[in-house]
Protein backbone atom coordinates (compact mmCIF):
# COMPACT_ATOMS: atom_id res chain seq x y z
CA UNK A 1 0.00 0.00 0.00
CA UNK A 2 1.29 3.42 -1.20
CA UNK A 3 1.18 6.34 1.19
CA UNK A 4 -0.90 7.85 -0.64
CA UNK A 5 -3.58 5.79 1.02
CA UNK A 6 -2.03 5.69 4.28
CA UNK A 7 -0.99 9.18 5.03
CA UNK A 8 -2.39 11.43 2.68
CA UNK A 9 -6.13 11.38 2.37
CA UNK A 10 -8.22 13.57 4.62
CA UNK A 11 -10.34 10.39 5.38
CA UNK A 12 -8.20 8.17 6.42
CA UNK A 13 -9.51 5.20 8.51
CA UNK A 14 -7.03 3.17 10.87
CA UNK A 15 -6.00 -0.27 10.25
CA UNK A 16 -7.76 -3.45 12.18
CA UNK A 17 -5.43 -6.12 12.97
CA UNK A 18 -6.67 -8.00 9.26
CA UNK A 19 -5.80 -4.58 7.25
CA UNK A 20 -2.28 -4.25 8.85
CA UNK A 21 -1.64 -7.42 7.97
CA UNK A 22 -2.72 -7.30 4.85
CA UNK A 23 -0.66 -3.60 4.35
CA UNK A 24 2.12 -5.96 5.16
CA UNK A 25 1.42 -8.40 2.68
CA UNK A 26 1.06 -5.63 0.05
CA UNK A 27 4.55 -4.20 0.72
CA UNK A 28 5.92 -7.64 0.60
CA UNK A 29 4.23 -8.48 -2.61
CA UNK A 30 5.20 -5.04 -4.45
CA UNK A 31 8.51 -5.64 -3.23
CA UNK A 32 8.47 -9.09 -4.82
CA UNK A 33 7.24 -7.82 -8.26
CA UNK A 34 9.46 -5.03 -8.19
CA UNK A 35 12.57 -7.13 -7.45
CA UNK A 36 11.23 -9.62 -10.39
CA UNK A 37 10.50 -7.21 -12.41
CA UNK A 38 14.02 -5.57 -11.81
CA UNK A 39 16.16 -8.71 -11.79
CA UNK A 40 14.15 -9.35 -15.42
CA UNK A 41 15.30 -5.95 -16.58
CA UNK A 42 19.08 -7.50 -18.22
CA UNK A 43 17.39 -10.26 -19.79
CA UNK A 44 14.75 -8.34 -21.56
CA UNK A 45 17.29 -5.60 -22.30
CA UNK A 46 21.07 -6.38 -22.88
CA UNK A 47 21.94 -2.79 -22.09
CA UNK A 48 25.10 -2.51 -19.99
CA UNK A 49 24.49 1.46 -19.46
CA UNK A 50 20.57 -0.28 -17.72
CA UNK A 51 22.57 -2.33 -15.49
CA UNK A 52 24.72 0.80 -14.23
CA UNK A 53 21.83 2.92 -13.82
CA UNK A 54 19.91 0.43 -11.91
CA UNK A 55 23.06 -0.49 -9.49
CA UNK A 56 23.27 3.39 -8.99
CA UNK A 57 19.70 3.57 -8.26
CA UNK A 58 19.93 1.27 -5.63
CA UNK A 59 22.85 2.80 -3.80
CA UNK A 60 21.32 6.23 -4.15
CA UNK A 61 17.54 5.06 -3.83
CA UNK A 62 18.93 3.56 -0.09
CA UNK A 63 20.51 6.56 0.52
CA UNK A 64 17.94 9.07 -0.54
CA UNK A 65 14.89 7.43 1.17
CA UNK A 66 17.29 6.98 4.36
CA UNK A 67 17.50 10.79 4.70
CA UNK A 68 14.20 10.42 4.08
CA UNK A 69 13.25 9.12 7.34
CA UNK A 70 15.22 12.14 9.43
CA UNK A 71 13.73 14.87 6.81
CA UNK A 72 10.11 13.82 5.90
CA UNK A 73 9.03 11.35 9.72
CA UNK A 74 10.99 13.26 11.79
CA UNK A 75 11.63 17.10 10.78
CA UNK A 76 15.51 16.42 11.40
CA UNK A 77 17.33 18.25 8.16
CA UNK A 78 20.56 16.54 7.61
CA UNK A 79 23.17 18.58 5.75
CA UNK A 80 25.69 15.66 6.71
CA UNK A 81 23.76 12.23 6.22
CA UNK A 82 26.02 11.87 3.41
CA UNK A 83 29.09 10.88 5.70
CA UNK A 84 27.46 7.44 6.29
CA UNK A 85 27.41 7.16 2.55
CA UNK A 86 31.01 7.52 2.43
CA UNK A 87 31.51 5.85 6.26
CA UNK A 88 29.54 2.63 4.45
CA UNK A 89 31.76 2.54 0.95
CA UNK A 90 35.26 2.91 2.94
CA UNK A 91 34.34 0.93 6.05
CA UNK A 92 33.72 -1.72 3.62
CA UNK A 93 36.56 -1.21 1.31
CA UNK A 94 39.01 -1.42 3.78
CA UNK A 95 37.71 -4.51 5.44
CA UNK A 96 38.07 -6.29 2.25
CA UNK A 97 41.40 -4.93 0.96
CA UNK A 98 43.01 -4.99 4.59
CA UNK A 99 41.03 -7.86 6.56
CA UNK A 100 40.07 -10.77 4.20
CA UNK A 101 36.88 -11.43 5.86
CA UNK A 102 33.95 -12.82 3.62
CA UNK A 103 31.88 -10.26 2.26
CA UNK A 104 29.00 -11.15 4.64
CA UNK A 105 31.00 -10.46 7.60
CA UNK A 106 32.28 -7.41 6.51
CA UNK A 107 28.87 -6.15 5.00
CA UNK A 108 27.88 -6.74 9.21
CA UNK A 109 31.13 -5.11 10.45
CA UNK A 110 30.19 -2.15 8.01
CA UNK A 111 26.51 -2.00 9.35
CA UNK A 112 28.06 -1.82 13.14
CA UNK A 113 30.48 1.17 12.19
CA UNK A 114 28.13 3.20 10.81
CA UNK A 115 26.41 2.76 14.00
CA UNK A 116 28.23 3.30 16.33
CA UNK A 117 29.65 6.52 14.58
CA UNK A 118 25.53 7.39 14.03
CA UNK A 119 25.83 6.41 18.24
CA UNK A 120 28.26 9.16 18.90
CA UNK A 121 27.71 11.82 16.34
CA UNK A 122 24.06 11.49 16.54
CA UNK A 123 24.30 12.11 20.60
CA UNK A 124 25.71 14.87 19.87
CA UNK A 125 23.92 16.16 17.02
CA UNK A 126 19.98 15.62 18.22
CA UNK A 127 20.62 17.82 21.12
CA UNK A 128 20.06 20.61 18.72
CA UNK A 129 17.43 22.26 16.94
CA UNK A 130 16.52 22.77 12.98
CA UNK A 131 19.43 24.74 11.48
CA UNK A 132 21.59 23.89 14.08
CA UNK A 133 21.33 20.35 14.08
CA UNK A 134 21.16 20.61 9.96
CA UNK A 135 25.23 22.39 10.07
CA UNK A 136 26.56 20.38 13.35
CA UNK A 137 25.55 17.28 10.97
CA UNK A 138 27.30 19.37 7.87
CA UNK A 139 30.43 19.98 10.46
CA UNK A 140 30.58 16.17 11.28
CA UNK A 141 30.54 15.34 7.43
CA UNK A 142 33.25 17.91 6.61
CA UNK A 143 35.87 16.62 9.61
CA UNK A 144 35.02 12.73 8.28
CA UNK A 145 36.05 13.96 4.88
CA UNK A 146 38.95 15.76 6.19
CA UNK A 147 39.76 12.66 7.80
CA UNK A 148 39.96 10.62 4.48
CA UNK A 149 41.88 13.09 2.64
CA UNK A 150 44.39 13.47 5.49
CA UNK A 151 44.85 9.88 6.88
CA UNK A 152 46.32 8.56 3.62
CA UNK A 153 48.29 5.61 4.39
CA UNK A 154 44.81 3.91 5.61
CA UNK A 155 42.51 6.03 3.00
CA UNK A 156 44.55 7.11 -0.13
CA UNK A 157 44.20 10.30 0.39
CA UNK A 158 42.58 12.24 -2.19
CA UNK A 159 43.56 9.38 -4.59
CA UNK A 160 40.83 7.19 -2.71
CA UNK A 161 41.03 3.35 -1.87
CA UNK A 162 43.18 1.92 -4.89
CA UNK A 163 43.82 -1.40 -6.17
CA UNK A 164 40.12 -2.36 -6.12
CA UNK A 165 38.15 -4.45 -3.62
CA UNK A 166 38.67 -8.03 -3.39
CA UNK A 167 34.82 -9.95 -4.28
CA UNK A 168 35.30 -13.06 -3.07
CA UNK A 169 32.85 -15.55 -3.97
CA UNK A 170 30.23 -16.34 -1.22
CA UNK A 171 27.14 -18.40 -1.27
CA UNK A 172 27.71 -18.91 -5.35
CA UNK A 173 27.33 -15.42 -5.30
CA UNK A 174 30.47 -13.81 -7.41
CA UNK A 175 30.55 -9.88 -6.70
CA UNK A 176 32.72 -9.69 -9.59
CA UNK A 177 30.47 -11.03 -12.22
CA UNK A 178 28.17 -7.62 -13.10
CA UNK A 179 25.13 -9.58 -13.06
CA UNK A 180 25.62 -11.06 -10.04
CA UNK A 181 26.46 -7.55 -8.44
CA UNK A 182 23.06 -6.24 -10.09
CA UNK A 183 20.79 -9.25 -8.71
CA UNK A 184 22.88 -8.31 -5.27
CA UNK A 185 21.85 -4.52 -5.39
CA UNK A 186 18.26 -4.81 -6.57
CA UNK A 187 18.03 -7.45 -3.43
CA UNK A 188 19.76 -4.93 -1.17
CA UNK A 189 17.60 -2.06 -2.29
CA UNK A 190 14.24 -4.00 -1.95
CA UNK A 191 15.07 -5.52 1.69
CA UNK A 192 16.33 -2.20 2.70
CA UNK A 193 13.05 -0.10 1.37
CA UNK A 194 11.23 -2.82 2.85
CA UNK A 195 12.76 -2.44 6.56
CA UNK A 196 12.33 1.27 6.24
CA UNK A 197 9.11 1.22 4.99
CA UNK A 198 8.33 -1.37 8.19
CA UNK A 199 9.87 1.42 10.43
CA UNK A 200 7.80 4.41 8.79
CA UNK A 201 4.48 2.11 9.63
CA UNK A 202 5.63 0.51 12.78
CA UNK A 203 4.66 2.43 16.56
CA UNK A 204 8.11 3.70 16.02
CA UNK A 205 7.38 5.37 13.08
CA UNK A 206 4.05 7.20 14.37
CA UNK A 207 6.31 8.25 17.09
CA UNK A 208 8.71 9.91 14.62
CA UNK A 209 5.88 11.34 13.03
CA UNK A 210 4.55 12.92 16.79
CA UNK A 211 7.96 14.17 17.33
CA UNK A 212 8.23 15.94 13.89
CA UNK A 213 4.69 17.55 14.36
CA UNK A 214 5.09 18.53 17.87
CA UNK A 215 8.15 17.46 19.83
CA UNK A 216 7.36 19.58 22.88
CA UNK A 217 3.97 17.68 22.92
CA UNK A 218 5.43 14.38 22.41
CA UNK A 219 7.86 14.72 25.49
CA UNK A 220 4.95 15.33 27.54
CA UNK A 221 2.50 12.64 26.67
CA UNK A 222 5.92 10.70 27.41
CA UNK A 223 8.31 10.05 24.86
CA UNK A 224 12.25 10.48 25.27
CA UNK A 225 12.35 12.45 22.19
CA UNK A 226 15.99 12.63 22.33
CA UNK A 227 15.85 8.77 22.41
CA UNK A 228 14.05 8.69 19.64
CA UNK A 229 16.03 10.94 17.56
CA UNK A 230 19.24 9.37 18.32
CA UNK A 231 17.53 5.84 17.39
CA UNK A 232 16.13 7.28 13.74
CA UNK A 233 19.25 8.73 13.26
CA UNK A 234 21.23 5.57 13.72
CA UNK A 235 18.82 3.78 11.63
CA UNK A 236 18.89 5.67 8.92
CA UNK A 237 22.83 6.49 8.79
CA UNK A 238 22.82 2.23 8.70
CA UNK A 239 21.24 2.56 5.89
CA UNK A 240 22.91 4.87 3.98
CA UNK A 241 25.91 3.18 4.92
CA UNK A 242 24.29 0.09 2.90
CA UNK A 243 24.04 2.68 -0.37
CA UNK A 244 27.36 3.34 0.25
CA UNK A 245 28.58 -0.17 0.30
CA UNK A 246 26.81 -1.09 -3.00
CA UNK A 247 28.31 2.16 -4.99
CA UNK A 248 32.17 0.77 -3.51
CA UNK A 249 31.41 -2.17 -5.01
CA UNK A 250 30.49 -0.79 -8.38
CA UNK A 251 33.24 1.27 -8.68
CA UNK A 252 35.59 -1.40 -6.80
CA UNK A 253 37.06 1.65 -4.72
CA UNK A 254 35.99 4.50 -2.52
CA UNK A 255 36.71 8.13 -3.42
CA UNK A 256 36.81 11.05 -0.93
CA UNK A 257 33.51 12.51 -3.06
CA UNK A 258 31.17 9.69 -1.68
CA UNK A 259 32.11 12.08 2.05
CA UNK A 260 31.73 15.21 0.53
CA UNK A 261 29.00 17.85 1.42
CA UNK A 262 27.78 17.11 -2.21
CA UNK A 263 26.17 13.53 -1.45
CA UNK A 264 24.08 15.62 1.36
CA UNK A 265 23.07 18.08 -1.20
CA UNK A 266 22.29 15.36 -3.49
CA UNK A 267 20.31 13.37 -1.23
CA UNK A 268 18.21 16.74 -0.10
CA UNK A 269 17.66 17.25 -3.94
CA UNK A 270 16.41 13.99 -4.45
CA UNK A 271 14.10 14.49 -1.50
CA UNK A 272 13.13 17.75 -2.49
CA UNK A 273 12.69 16.25 -6.77
CA UNK A 274 10.49 13.14 -5.70
CA UNK A 275 8.71 14.45 -2.22
CA UNK A 276 9.15 13.74 1.36
CA UNK A 277 5.30 13.04 2.07
CA UNK A 278 5.32 9.73 0.16
CA UNK A 279 7.81 6.81 0.89
CA UNK A 280 8.42 5.77 -2.70
CA UNK A 281 8.85 9.35 -3.01
CA UNK A 282 12.46 9.75 -2.76
CA UNK A 283 13.41 6.51 -4.48
CA UNK A 284 11.79 8.27 -7.72
CA UNK A 285 13.50 11.22 -7.05
CA UNK A 286 16.68 9.26 -7.43
CA UNK A 287 15.31 8.21 -10.91
CA UNK A 288 14.42 11.39 -11.70
CA UNK A 289 17.84 12.87 -10.67
CA UNK A 290 20.18 9.99 -12.20
CA UNK A 291 17.67 9.99 -15.71
CA UNK A 292 18.70 14.16 -15.62
CA UNK A 293 22.34 13.92 -14.70
CA UNK A 294 23.17 11.20 -17.06
CA UNK A 295 21.17 13.34 -19.96
CA UNK A 296 22.36 16.75 -18.89
CA UNK A 297 26.21 15.53 -18.78
CA UNK A 298 25.81 13.99 -22.31
CA UNK A 299 23.93 17.35 -23.20
CA UNK A 300 25.97 20.03 -22.00
CA UNK A 301 29.43 20.94 -20.02
CA UNK A 302 27.11 23.12 -18.20
CA UNK A 303 24.88 20.23 -16.95
CA UNK A 304 24.58 22.37 -13.66
CA UNK A 305 22.50 25.00 -15.14
CA UNK A 306 20.08 22.14 -16.19
CA UNK A 307 20.29 21.21 -12.68
CA UNK A 308 19.75 24.51 -11.29
CA UNK A 309 16.81 25.09 -13.51
CA UNK A 310 15.10 21.85 -12.53
CA UNK A 311 15.47 22.59 -8.62
CA UNK A 312 13.94 26.27 -8.78
CA UNK A 313 11.06 24.37 -10.93
CA UNK A 314 10.11 22.04 -8.32
CA UNK A 315 11.09 24.70 -5.27
CA UNK A 316 9.38 27.77 -6.81
CA UNK A 317 6.90 26.31 -9.36
CA UNK A 318 5.27 23.01 -8.21
CA UNK A 319 6.24 24.07 -4.37
CA UNK A 320 6.81 20.32 -3.58
CA UNK A 321 8.50 17.44 -4.61
CA UNK A 322 6.66 14.92 -8.03
CA UNK A 323 5.27 12.40 -5.91
CA UNK A 324 3.05 15.14 -2.82
CA UNK A 325 2.27 16.61 -6.05
CA UNK A 326 0.41 13.54 -8.25
CA UNK A 327 -0.85 12.36 -4.55
CA UNK A 328 -2.32 15.76 -3.65
CA UNK A 329 -3.81 15.85 -7.64
CA UNK A 330 -4.88 12.52 -7.27
CA UNK A 331 -6.55 13.15 -3.43
CA UNK A 332 -8.26 16.25 -5.24
CA UNK A 333 -9.88 14.98 -7.70
CA UNK A 334 -11.37 11.40 -5.72
CA UNK A 335 -12.85 14.43 -3.23
CA UNK A 336 -14.08 15.89 -6.39
CA UNK A 337 -15.45 13.01 -7.68
CA UNK A 338 -16.99 11.86 -4.43
CA UNK A 339 -18.70 15.11 -4.33
CA UNK A 340 -20.29 14.36 -7.51
CA UNK A 341 -21.29 11.34 -6.89
CA UNK A 342 -23.20 12.42 -3.48
CA UNK A 343 -24.88 15.45 -5.54
CA UNK A 344 -26.21 13.03 -8.14
CA UNK B 1 -1.12 13.58 46.86
CA UNK B 2 0.48 16.15 45.26
CA UNK B 3 2.83 18.62 47.71
CA UNK B 4 4.22 21.30 46.38
CA UNK B 5 6.83 22.52 49.19
CA UNK B 6 7.65 25.56 49.06
CA UNK B 7 9.55 26.09 45.03
CA UNK B 8 11.11 29.16 43.92
CA UNK B 9 11.66 29.90 40.23
CA UNK B 10 13.21 33.49 38.99
CA UNK B 11 13.89 34.27 35.47
CA UNK B 12 16.72 36.78 35.96
CA UNK B 13 15.79 39.23 38.69
CA UNK B 14 11.72 38.36 38.39
CA UNK B 15 10.70 35.82 40.49
CA UNK B 16 7.69 34.32 38.51
CA UNK B 17 7.17 31.37 41.50
CA UNK B 18 7.97 32.80 44.92
CA UNK B 19 7.92 30.42 48.40
CA UNK B 20 4.66 28.38 46.81
CA UNK B 21 3.69 25.89 49.35
CA UNK B 22 0.37 23.65 48.44
CA UNK B 23 -1.10 20.50 48.89
CA UNK B 24 -3.62 18.48 46.59
CA UNK B 25 -5.09 15.73 48.08
CA UNK B 26 -6.23 12.75 45.91
CA UNK B 27 -9.41 13.28 43.85
CA UNK B 28 -10.03 17.20 44.57
CA UNK B 29 -10.98 19.79 41.75
CA UNK B 30 -8.74 22.58 42.04
CA UNK B 31 -8.82 26.15 40.07
CA UNK B 32 -5.56 28.30 39.88
CA UNK B 33 -6.67 31.99 39.04
CA UNK B 34 -4.37 35.02 39.49
CA UNK B 35 -3.94 38.17 37.37
CA UNK B 36 -1.50 37.80 34.18
CA UNK B 37 1.92 37.31 34.98
CA UNK B 38 0.70 35.80 38.41
CA UNK B 39 2.88 32.59 37.45
CA UNK B 40 0.11 30.16 37.21
CA UNK B 41 1.45 28.87 33.89
CA UNK B 42 5.38 28.78 35.41
CA UNK B 43 3.51 26.60 38.51
CA UNK B 44 2.09 24.65 35.58
CA UNK B 45 5.80 23.84 34.08
CA UNK B 46 7.26 23.71 37.51
CA UNK B 47 5.28 20.80 38.35
CA UNK B 48 5.32 19.20 34.67
CA UNK B 49 9.21 19.60 34.88
CA UNK B 50 9.34 22.32 31.95
CA UNK B 51 11.05 24.13 34.62
CA UNK B 52 13.46 23.43 37.18
CA UNK B 53 12.76 25.50 40.41
CA UNK B 54 15.69 27.14 41.75
CA UNK B 55 14.70 25.31 45.57
CA UNK B 56 11.35 23.57 46.86
CA UNK B 57 9.99 20.04 46.60
CA UNK B 58 7.31 18.36 44.50
CA UNK B 59 6.01 15.40 45.95
CA UNK B 60 3.85 13.03 44.18
CA UNK B 61 2.60 9.94 46.68
CA UNK B 62 6.27 10.67 48.16
CA UNK B 63 8.10 10.60 45.16
CA UNK B 64 9.83 14.46 44.44
CA UNK B 65 9.27 15.15 40.96
CA UNK B 66 12.36 18.02 40.91
CA UNK B 67 15.00 16.90 38.40
CA UNK B 68 12.95 14.52 36.53
CA UNK B 69 12.11 15.30 32.97
CA UNK B 70 8.96 15.80 31.67
CA UNK B 71 8.51 12.01 30.07
CA UNK B 72 9.75 10.53 33.63
CA UNK B 73 7.09 13.29 35.24
CA UNK B 74 4.03 11.89 32.97
CA UNK B 75 5.22 8.44 33.56
CA UNK B 76 4.62 9.00 37.49
CA UNK B 77 1.05 10.12 37.14
CA UNK B 78 0.86 14.05 36.17
CA UNK B 79 -0.65 15.00 32.56
CA UNK B 80 -1.16 18.25 31.35
CA UNK B 81 -2.94 19.99 28.64
CA UNK B 82 -1.52 23.55 27.46
CA UNK B 83 -3.00 27.08 27.15
CA UNK B 84 -3.31 26.56 23.00
CA UNK B 85 -3.99 23.51 21.96
CA UNK B 86 -1.13 21.28 21.87
CA UNK B 87 -1.37 18.61 18.98
CA UNK B 88 -0.20 16.64 16.42
CA UNK B 89 -1.58 18.17 13.17
CA UNK B 90 -1.02 15.43 10.65
CA UNK B 91 -2.84 13.05 12.39
CA UNK B 92 -6.08 11.87 12.53
CA UNK B 93 -7.39 12.09 16.35
CA UNK B 94 -7.55 7.98 16.18
CA UNK B 95 -4.23 7.79 15.45
CA UNK B 96 -3.07 10.50 18.02
CA UNK B 97 -4.81 8.77 20.24
CA UNK B 98 -3.77 5.35 19.45
CA UNK B 99 0.13 6.12 19.44
CA UNK B 100 -0.30 8.34 23.02
CA UNK B 101 -1.38 4.64 24.34
CA UNK B 102 1.48 3.00 22.76
CA UNK B 103 3.54 5.27 24.44
CA UNK B 104 1.72 4.84 27.82
CA UNK B 105 2.00 0.69 27.32
CA UNK B 106 5.94 1.76 26.36
CA UNK B 107 5.31 0.23 22.92
CA UNK B 108 6.41 3.76 21.68
CA UNK B 109 9.17 2.29 19.95
CA UNK B 110 8.73 -0.93 18.88
CA UNK B 111 9.67 -1.64 15.59
CA UNK B 112 8.21 -5.24 14.39
CA UNK B 113 4.80 -4.91 14.63
CA UNK B 114 2.76 -2.30 12.30
CA UNK B 115 0.58 0.45 13.53
CA UNK B 116 -1.64 0.22 15.36
CA UNK B 117 -1.36 -1.69 17.84
CA UNK B 118 -4.77 -4.01 18.72
CA UNK B 119 -4.24 -3.61 22.31
CA UNK B 120 -4.09 -0.01 22.41
CA UNK B 121 -7.49 0.35 20.58
CA UNK B 122 -10.26 0.03 23.37
CA UNK B 123 -8.43 2.88 25.62
CA UNK B 124 -8.47 5.05 22.68
CA UNK B 125 -11.84 4.88 21.96
CA UNK B 126 -12.78 5.07 25.23
CA UNK B 127 -11.14 8.36 25.62
CA UNK B 128 -12.52 9.52 22.29
CA UNK B 129 -16.29 8.72 23.23
CA UNK B 130 -15.62 10.27 26.78
CA UNK B 131 -14.68 13.47 25.34
CA UNK B 132 -16.90 13.39 22.68
CA UNK B 133 -14.41 13.15 19.92
CA UNK B 134 -15.42 9.49 18.50
CA UNK B 135 -17.54 11.12 15.31
CA UNK B 136 -14.29 13.25 14.29
CA UNK B 137 -11.63 10.17 14.73
CA UNK B 138 -11.20 10.31 10.93
CA UNK B 139 -10.53 13.97 10.60
CA UNK B 140 -6.98 14.80 10.76
CA UNK B 141 -6.28 17.18 14.23
CA UNK B 142 -5.55 20.26 12.08
CA UNK B 143 -8.57 20.50 10.77
CA UNK B 144 -11.05 20.43 13.88
CA UNK B 145 -12.49 23.33 15.04
CA UNK B 146 -10.26 25.13 18.27
CA UNK B 147 -12.65 23.86 20.98
CA UNK B 148 -12.04 19.91 19.51
CA UNK B 149 -8.84 20.83 19.44
CA UNK B 150 -8.84 21.69 22.84
CA UNK B 151 -10.57 18.75 23.54
CA UNK B 152 -8.23 16.63 21.77
CA UNK B 153 -5.51 18.24 24.16
CA UNK B 154 -7.18 17.17 26.96
CA UNK B 155 -7.97 13.51 25.56
CA UNK B 156 -4.15 13.50 24.97
CA UNK B 157 -3.35 13.95 28.70
CA UNK B 158 -6.21 12.27 29.89
CA UNK B 159 -5.59 8.84 27.97
CA UNK B 160 -2.37 8.43 29.99
CA UNK B 161 -4.65 7.52 33.16
CA UNK B 162 -2.76 10.27 35.01
CA UNK B 163 -3.32 10.51 38.50
CA UNK B 164 -3.01 14.55 38.83
CA UNK B 165 -4.29 16.38 35.46
CA UNK B 166 -3.10 19.95 34.70
CA UNK B 167 -5.47 22.21 32.60
CA UNK B 168 -4.00 25.18 31.82
CA UNK B 169 -7.09 27.42 30.57
CA UNK B 170 -9.16 25.02 28.90
CA UNK B 171 -11.60 27.54 27.69
CA UNK B 172 -9.30 29.95 26.46
CA UNK B 173 -10.00 31.62 23.31
CA UNK B 174 -14.07 29.78 23.23
CA UNK B 175 -17.15 31.94 22.88
CA UNK B 176 -19.11 31.50 25.98
CA UNK B 177 -21.17 28.58 24.96
CA UNK B 178 -18.13 26.55 23.97
CA UNK B 179 -16.66 27.39 27.25
CA UNK B 180 -19.58 26.37 29.45
CA UNK B 181 -19.71 23.07 26.97
CA UNK B 182 -15.86 22.46 27.81
CA UNK B 183 -15.78 23.52 31.57
CA UNK B 184 -18.75 21.11 32.19
CA UNK B 185 -16.75 18.37 30.03
CA UNK B 186 -14.28 19.02 32.53
CA UNK B 187 -16.13 18.29 35.63
CA UNK B 188 -18.17 15.27 34.34
CA UNK B 189 -14.20 14.14 34.02
CA UNK B 190 -13.39 14.91 37.48
CA UNK B 191 -16.49 13.43 38.51
CA UNK B 192 -15.64 10.07 36.37
CA UNK B 193 -12.35 9.42 36.75
CA UNK B 194 -11.97 10.31 40.21
CA UNK B 195 -8.36 12.18 39.27
CA UNK B 196 -6.70 14.98 40.79
CA UNK B 197 -7.61 18.42 38.60
CA UNK B 198 -6.09 21.66 38.51
CA UNK B 199 -7.35 23.90 36.44
CA UNK B 200 -6.06 27.51 35.48
CA UNK B 201 -8.96 29.47 34.52
CA UNK B 202 -9.61 33.47 33.81
CA UNK B 203 -13.53 33.20 33.99
CA UNK B 204 -14.61 33.61 37.55
CA UNK B 205 -18.05 32.64 37.09
CA UNK B 206 -16.94 29.10 35.83
CA UNK B 207 -14.87 28.87 38.30
CA UNK B 208 -17.05 30.03 40.95
CA UNK B 209 -19.30 27.34 39.49
CA UNK B 210 -17.57 24.33 39.47
CA UNK B 211 -14.18 24.76 42.12
CA UNK B 212 -14.69 23.28 45.12
CA UNK B 213 -11.02 24.68 45.86
CA UNK B 214 -9.17 27.70 44.79
CA UNK B 215 -5.66 28.76 44.83
CA UNK B 216 -5.37 32.59 44.39
CA UNK B 217 -1.58 33.07 43.04
CA UNK B 218 0.22 36.97 42.68
CA UNK B 219 3.13 38.00 41.81
CA UNK B 220 4.43 34.45 42.06
CA UNK B 221 3.43 33.78 45.86
CA UNK B 222 0.06 32.03 47.24
CA UNK B 223 -2.08 35.19 47.85
CA UNK B 224 -4.74 32.94 49.44
CA UNK B 225 -6.17 29.50 49.18
CA UNK B 226 -9.77 28.04 49.93
CA UNK B 227 -13.59 27.75 49.24
CA UNK B 228 -15.11 29.98 46.50
CA UNK B 229 -17.02 31.55 49.61
CA UNK B 230 -13.88 32.10 51.38
CA UNK B 231 -11.86 33.78 48.44
CA UNK B 232 -14.88 35.79 47.50
CA UNK B 233 -14.94 37.73 50.86
CA UNK B 234 -10.79 37.76 51.52
CA UNK B 235 -10.23 41.16 50.69
CA UNK B 236 -6.85 40.73 49.87
CA UNK B 237 -7.91 38.84 46.28
CA UNK B 238 -10.79 41.53 45.97
CA UNK B 239 -7.65 44.07 46.10
CA UNK B 240 -5.48 42.17 43.95
CA UNK B 241 -7.96 40.97 41.70
CA UNK B 242 -11.48 40.10 41.56
CA UNK B 243 -12.15 43.55 42.31
CA UNK B 244 -15.20 45.59 43.98
CA UNK B 245 -17.44 44.55 41.14
CA UNK B 246 -17.08 41.01 42.23
CA UNK B 247 -16.98 40.85 45.52
CA UNK B 248 -20.68 43.01 45.56
CA UNK B 249 -22.06 39.84 43.61
CA UNK B 250 -21.09 37.40 45.90
CA UNK B 251 -22.41 40.08 49.15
Amino acid sequence: MSELQADRSSGRVVAGAGQRRSAAGADLLIAAIGFAVLVSLPFLFSSKALVDFVIRCAAYGLFATSLNLLVGYTGLISFGHGMFFGLGAYSFGLLMQRTGLSIPAAFVLTLLISAVAGLVIGAICVRLKEIYFAFVTLAFQMLIHSVILSWQPLTGGDQGLRGGIPRPVFLGIDLGNQLHLYIASCALLVVGLLLMRQIAQSPFGYTLRMVRDNATRASFIGINVWRVKLAVFVLAGMFASVGGVIMSLFVSGAYPEFAYWTISGEGIFINMLGGVTTFIGPMVGTVLLLILNDTATRLTEHYGIILGVVILFFALGLRKGLMDFVVEWYAERRDKASTRETST
Amino acid sequence: MLQIQRISKSFGGVKATDDVSLDFADGTLTAVIGPNGAGKSTFFNLITGAFRPDQGRIMLDGVDMVGRSPPEIVRHGIGRAFQVASIFPSLTVEETMLAAVGVDQRRAEVLHRRFPLPETRERAAHTLEMLGLADKRQRRAMTLSHGDQKLLDIALALVLNPKVLLLDEPTAGMGPEERWRMIEKVHELWTREKLTLIFIEHDMDIVFKIAPLIVVLCYGRVLATGTPEQIRANPAVIDAYLGTEQHEGAA
